[in-house]
């Protein structure tokens, strides 16, 4: 008995203290843990990844305006081109069309004439679009022509720009062999040819990752 | 105000003046002032975005004409 009770209040102590150091731990960790995340977040370089899959004069402008901005904004960026994606690391990109046809929301106007005459929208039925020679080949040279006209920059250029600002270009091997590409038709500025497994671990540490 | 170098941005859409921006604030030196001039209404809010996310501060903004003058201060 005379053990226990001198014993007591020391044990007593003992969860005080434990208590009195918790508490204060907490209030000194949240303290310090905001501003070491705040140091953390500062000194990184945000990252972006994009899956590039289309092959078409419209869809190549998303990944390659984000991806010259990015880099602008100085963030580590790159590209994994697959399927048609492929088609915008091409040396030539004169192939690359665009097609009205199953596109409804596409707006069909006149790069040219007067005023009224280019502010109509025409609605062309699909029916109709598909069957007309040359369909695509004429609306692929109307939004050429309306780029041009907008001082939107030709895609060769933001490509351009892309290689000269330090993107990282990477190729999808499966879709090179599946579709019979040579190496030699791309661009000599492509980082490399990977596969999926190379792609993911790049975009699990990515801050922004963009299928597009 | 007084500026080191002039980029004449007119006629270009996004994200051009952007990285036309970018790549003539290169060529300064810290302190120097890079003024540009643009058309493209949107890069009023994409040069601010710019400048807080480069931390090259934005000293000015102005509209006339439809055309937006921009200051930038390279960091």
């Amino acid at each position: 008995m005379e053990t226990l009770t001198e014993k007591m209040p020391i044990v007593a102590t003992d969860a005080a203290l434990d208590r009195v150091i918790s508490e204060r731990i907490d209030i000194l960790l949240d303290r310090r843990l905001e501003a070491k995340l705040a140091e953390l977040k500062a000194a990184k370089t945000p990252s972006m990844t994009i899956i590039a899959t289309k092959g078409t004069l419209d869809w190549a402008y998303p990944p390659f305006i984000l991806a010259s901005t990015a880099s602008a904004l100085g963030w580590d960026v790159s590209i994994f081109f697959t399927f048609y994606g492929l088609e915008l690391l091409k040396k030539d990109l004169s192939g690359l069309q665009v097609s009205p046809l199953g596109n409804p929301a596409m707006p069909m106007k006149m790069p040219f004439g007067p005023e009224w005459f280019r502010s109509i929208r025409w609605n062309i039925p699909n029916a109709l679009q598909s069957v007309i020679p040359g369909f695509e080949a004429f609306a692929t040279t109307m939004m050429k022509k309306t780029i041009k006209n907008t001082g939107v920059a030709e895609i060769g250029t933001l490509r351009g720009l892309c290689v000269e600002a330090g993107v990282n270009l990477i190729g999808c091997q499966m879709t090179v062999d599946l579709f019979g590409y040579e190496r030699d038709d791309f661009i000599p500025d492509v980082k490399d040819y990977v596969g999926a497994a190379t792609f993911l671990p790049m975009a699990k540490d990515a801050d922004v990752s963009l299928f597009i | 105000m007084d500026f080191d170098k002039e980029l004449d941005a007119r006629g270009l859409s996004c994200p051009l003046p952007i990285l036309k921006t970018k790549k003539s604030l290169n060529e300064l030196t810290t302190g120097q002032v890079l003024k540009v001039v643009a058309t493209d209404p949107g890069s009023v809010k994409d040069m601010q975005a710019f400048a807080n996310q480069t931390g090259n501060p934005l000293l000015s903004s102005a509209e006339e004409n439809k055309t937006y003058v921009f200051y930038l201060k390279k960091k």
